[in-house]
């Protein structure tokens, strides 16, 4: 409970995606001043990240790599008319990864001096060859040849920390001041930002140099009806993105209008938040009175902000190769995708459903030139018209599907963290043929067109699944006739894709995303997008979710 | 592991830096490692040492916090210049209150243990070890992880507060899985002392469980009567406990909020059977006798017989509603009976036994509606006794409607640093089946 009073100061208790937690929780508070000055230079991480793999080396390592990590986070907090916090933090140190006659061993130091990281390259060595006695299958980690001293950078128009704070605060209290005057009776508004500065070196030859930049803007406004005692609240429909401050900077090109029937618009790589924190104040009251959905089959049309998040939870995670092969059984969960059931060739969708894996896509938070364990990024097909044809992996997973080279999808969420298999932005691709969403709506005669992430949950095999939203309107005969409340669908995987019915074109493309996807023991975060066109289900379950209490 | 005296030592000299009107300086000290098990073989292991100073400034209505993870003073100066210089930027806050001046705390001893401190990695490869050697026996997969942290927390202001306790934790969770894949099973445990961890017991108790739950038959979804393990309670009522801030009831947007304003304190909200309290002294669960502000923890009654009688809340929000200022509890303990979970079964003539609740998310903050689904053993009971495993079902639940449909409570046990009972529910909702072992 104790992160909670934090947690809950950004007005996401509810909405935080897959984990009660920010990155950078426990980083060092620093003057935002701090976050331009510049972190060690090429040549000083050279000579540290040496003197970790000589250490390692000398101790015994047969392979060891060494990230020395600066992660610089701001974030901007306010509700109403005030801010509540604005926070900026610091976090460097140095992360040691070694293998020992097949086994791991891990260390980190805060320390970053030569001595200490000697040290902390000893300690990962002893933890090495202390599980060594009781290691069962020891690691075959696949070849990579170094790529030498070579770097990459989010393209970024503008670094956000440059921005001034007093900026970034006015923009969200007028934010505030819009949703207010629209009917909320509450809201909260939060501005992340992130810049991971990460060095990485290994055994293999590589020196990479990284400037990773993430941001996402969002809200939770609240409408209460005191009388009656009800309360409604709507999130933004904003994404988390792999851009600058450029993301807050308005642009009708990159706008799409929602289907007819509703105000929605459709953000792409520019967000308009006073107009979104607008028309969530006029929403969240008009929730109140709003009718609640009678359960049945529906045909669902479902908005790139809403499927990101079942793209997410039904596709990303079951193609992850080590819940395939039960590494996350005691948390996370396995998979129904197993490499058994891929042998079986039984499809995963219906011909419409085309799905990769890209770590480069431009705009997305999961972009990087190369992964935390020093293999180039790249992309690859998941699912191609409905059939499984290949999973997420790195360096020790790929022998185990007869693979040479990983797929580049290892990453830490801190120099303190220890790296591991994460999934890669996942996306749905466009239909080829052109359909806009009103012309997809035309075709649907009895069906709900859902906007926004909401509630979701799945199963430790992903089969069995449940998404609310944040927008639902009833579509009859071909027309959006008005909003519904009370909405949420289950399915099954396989059912679901089966059922996809079509696409929208490439006009209609979007990116929904995270900062907060929860793998791992301890636990870590990793950020990560998911793109799609609007895409129509048909036939599937919906249940009414309202409930009384006293 | 810094001592009382060394780490108030290091507090006094920060707040000597400080030329704000107001200081406050907390040291934060923890030290452990874990090891992580899948498929009967070590995946990942690590150590982490850490202590980290934090400084709040305030210069009137304006704060500023700095941190920093070095001691020598000029170290200390700095992050103390750092905090008043954000302090000199900050927005004034509408909410400030001034700092505590001096507090007393009750004593809770048990809430640190030396053994705990003393874990080395060949302990913890030892632990996992034995675990996955008696798994491999049955010819059964385990996936397992035991964490372990030993560490401080002190404190002290400009007002004359002045806190100190140690604390410790030893963390282990297990999943035992047929090699099939048909069948699964789960134990967790938490303790403050290292005595009373006993690996190879819970991973037996994982691998019964993975070894019965074979071929489960699929029953149709509905309204059953259920026993929730303390596993399966615990998160359903954690989340409940977590909406009991003062504010938001107040506000309108809690499950406690009122028709027509205010909040539901007083009112009987659940069966006259519920008793929820906290008590950071109970040996069973010691806890920090300081909240993060510090606030005195101490025993509070969050529900008795059924009757809402307190909610936490900020000390701003206590002070602008002239309501007592309690802060929210570090872990909480719901009454229950003296019945185990197997005397529950016992007199049960129709039910399912639940094991473990996963992917637990909020549904409706209004009614505290949550979905997830059943895993890692669900049983179906026939007149007292476990007849066959069936298939995983999703629910769709309130906690507030579930302690009103409550039947009976077991003995309550320790997860999480909480005490939780075992309980039966009639009426419990699952809405669909899932596939998932």
């Amino acid at each position: 409970m104790k992160r909670r009073d934090f947690v809950g100061l950004s007005g996401l208790a509810a909405g935080a995606l897959f984990l009660p937690s920010l990155p950078g929780f426990g980083h060092t508070r620093v003057d935002p001043a701090r976050l331009l000055e510049p972190g060690a230079d090429v040549a000083q991480k050279k000579r540290l990240a040496d003197a970790a793999l000589n250490a390692a080396k000398s101790a015994g390592a047969n392979y060891a790599d060494v990230r020395i990590g600066r992660y610089l986070n701001q974030y901007v907090f306010t509700r109403e008319k005030q801010v509540q916090n604005i926070v900026s933090t610091e976090s460097y140190g140095v992360g040691i990864r070694v293998l020992v006659a097949g086994c791991w061993g891990f260390a980190s130091t805060s320390v970053v001096t030569t001595d200490s990281i000697a040290a902390t390259a000893q300690l990962a060595v002893a933890i090495a060859k202390a599980n060594r006695l009781v290691q069962k299958e020891p690691v075959q980690l696949a070849p990579q040849a170094g790529y030498g001293e070579v770097s990459w950078k989010t393209p970024i128009q503008q670094n956000a920390f440059e921005v001034p704070i007093k900026q970034k605060v006015d923009l969200l209290l007028e934010a505030n001041a819009r949703a207010l005057d629209a009917g909320a009776s509450y809201i909260g508004t939060s501005l992340f930002q992130v810049n991971e500065q990460k060095y990485f070196a290994s055994t293999d030859g590589s020196y990479i140099d990284q400037d990773v930049h993430r941001i996402w803007p969002t809200f939770s406004v609240t409408a209460i009806d005191k009388a009656s005692g009800k309360f409604r609240s709507r999130e933004a429909l904003s994404s988390p993105m792999g851009l600058g401050y450029e993301y807050l900077t308005p642009s009708t090109s990159e706008q799409v209008p929602g289907p007819t029937g509703t105000d929605l618009v459709g953000y792409k790589l520019r967000y308009d938040l006073l107009a979104d924190a607008a028309l969530a104040g006029k929403q969240a009251k008009q929730k109140l009175t709003t009718k609640s959905v009678t359960p049945g089959k529906y045909d669902l049309v479902l908005d790139p902000g809403h499927l990101g998040l079942t793209i997410h939870e039904s596709v990303g995670h079951p193609l992850e190769l080590d819940r395939v092969l039960g590494y996350e059984a005691n948390y996370a969960g396995t998979s129904f995708a197993t490499l058994d059931w891929k042998a079986k060739g039984l499809p995963y969708g219906s011909k419409q459903v085309n799905i990769v894996a890209d770590k480069l896509q431009p705009g997305s938070v999961g972009a990087v030139g190369y992964d935390d364990e020093g293999v180039k990024t790249g992309r690859w097909d998941l699912i191609k018209e409905g059939k499984l044809v290949n999973y997420e992996k790195i360096r020790d997973q790929a022998h185990i599907v007869g693979q040479k080279a990983s797929d580049g999808c290892c990453y830490a969420d801190s120099w303190s963290s220890v790296q591991f298999q994460r999934m890669p932005n996942v996306s749905l691709q466009p239909g080829a043929a052109k359909l806009s969403v009103d012309d997809m709506i035309k075709g649907v005669d009895k069906g709900i067109y859902i906007a926004g992430a909401g509630s979701f949950s799945i199963d430790q095999q992903r089969f069995n699944f449940q998404f609310g939203g944040q927008m639902f309107y009833a579509i009859e005969k071909g027309k959006i006739t008005g909003p519904l409340e009370d909405v949420a669908y289950q399915s099954n995987t396989q059912e679901f894709w089966g059922a996809c019915h079509s696409v929208c074109d490439q006009s209609d493309y979007r990116l929904f995303g995270t900062f907060f996807d929860g793998k791992g023991q301890p636990a870590q975060i990793s950020a990560v997008s998911h793109g799609s066109a609007t895409t129509r289900f048909n036939g599937v379950n919906v249940i009414n979710t309202a409930r009384k209490i006293g | 592991m810094l001592s009382k005296d060394d780490a108030q030592t290091i507090l006094k000299k920060v707040l000597s830096f400080s030329t704000a009107d107001e200081c406050e300086a907390t040291l934060n000290g923890s030290t452990g490692g874990n090891v992580r098990s899948a498929r009967n073989s070590i995946s990942t292991a690590g150590a982490a040492e850490n202590v980290s100073l934090s400084v709040q400034a305030r210069f009137g209505k304006r704060s500023g916090l700095a941190t920093c993870n070095e001691f020598d003073d000029a170290s200390l100066r700095r992050c103390v210049q750092r905090a008043e210089e954000i302090a000199r930027l900050a927005p004034e806050s509408p909410e400030y209150v001034p700092l505590l001046g001096p507090q007393t705390y009750l004593a809770s001893p048990g809430s640190f243990a030396a053994r705990t401190a003393a874990i080395t990695p060949d302990y913890r490869a030892e632990q996992i070890g034995a675990s996955m050697a008696l798994c491999e026996q049955k010819k059964l997969s385990s996936a397992g992880f035991f964490n372990d942290s030993a560490g401080f927390v002190a404190k002290r202001n400009s007002k004359g507060l002045e806190a100190y306790q140690q604390r410790s934790s030893v963390d282990f969770s297990i999943t035992v899985r047929t090699a099939d894949g048909t069948g699964s099973g789960y134990a967790i445990a938490n303790y403050t002392d290292l005595a009373k961890f006993d690996a190879a017991r819970l991973t037996r108790v994982a691998a019964d469980k993975a070894a019965s739950s074979v071929n489960a038959k699929a029953i149709e979804p509905g309204k059953y009567t259920v026993i929730l393990e303390p596993a399966a309670a615990v998160d359903l009522l954690n989340n409940m406990m977590n909406a009991m801030d003062a504010r938001n009831a107040d506000e309108g947007r809690s499950f406690l909020s009122k028709k027509g304003g205010g909040n539901k304190k007083g009112e009987k909200v659940f069966d006259e059977r519920v008793t929820i309290f906290s008590d950071p002294t109970n040996p069973d669960v010691p806890d920090l006798t300081f909240a993060g502000d510090g606030r005195p923890q101490q025993k509070v009654t969050w529900v008795e017989k059924g009757v809402v009688k307190n909610l936490y809340t900020s000390r701003f929000w206590a002070q602008k509603s002239g309501v007592p200022d309690i802060p929210p509890p570090g872990g909480w303990i719901m009454a229950g009976g003296t019945q185990s979970t197997a005397d529950l079964i016992k007199s049960t003539a129709k039910g399912i036994l639940v094991t473990r609740l996963y992917y637990i998310r909020a549904v409706d903050p209004q009614t505290l509606l949550y979905t997830g689904l059943t895993r890692d053993g669900t049983f179906y009971i026939e007149n007292g006794q476990i007849k066959f495993p069936v298939k995983n079902f999703r629910f769709n639940e309130s906690p507030v409607i579930m302690l009103n449909n409550l039947e009976a409570l077991g003995k309550p046990v320790r997860l999480g640093g909480n005490l939780v009972p075992p309980l039966k529910i009639r009426d419990f909702t699952f809405t669909s089946l899932s596939d998932a072992v």
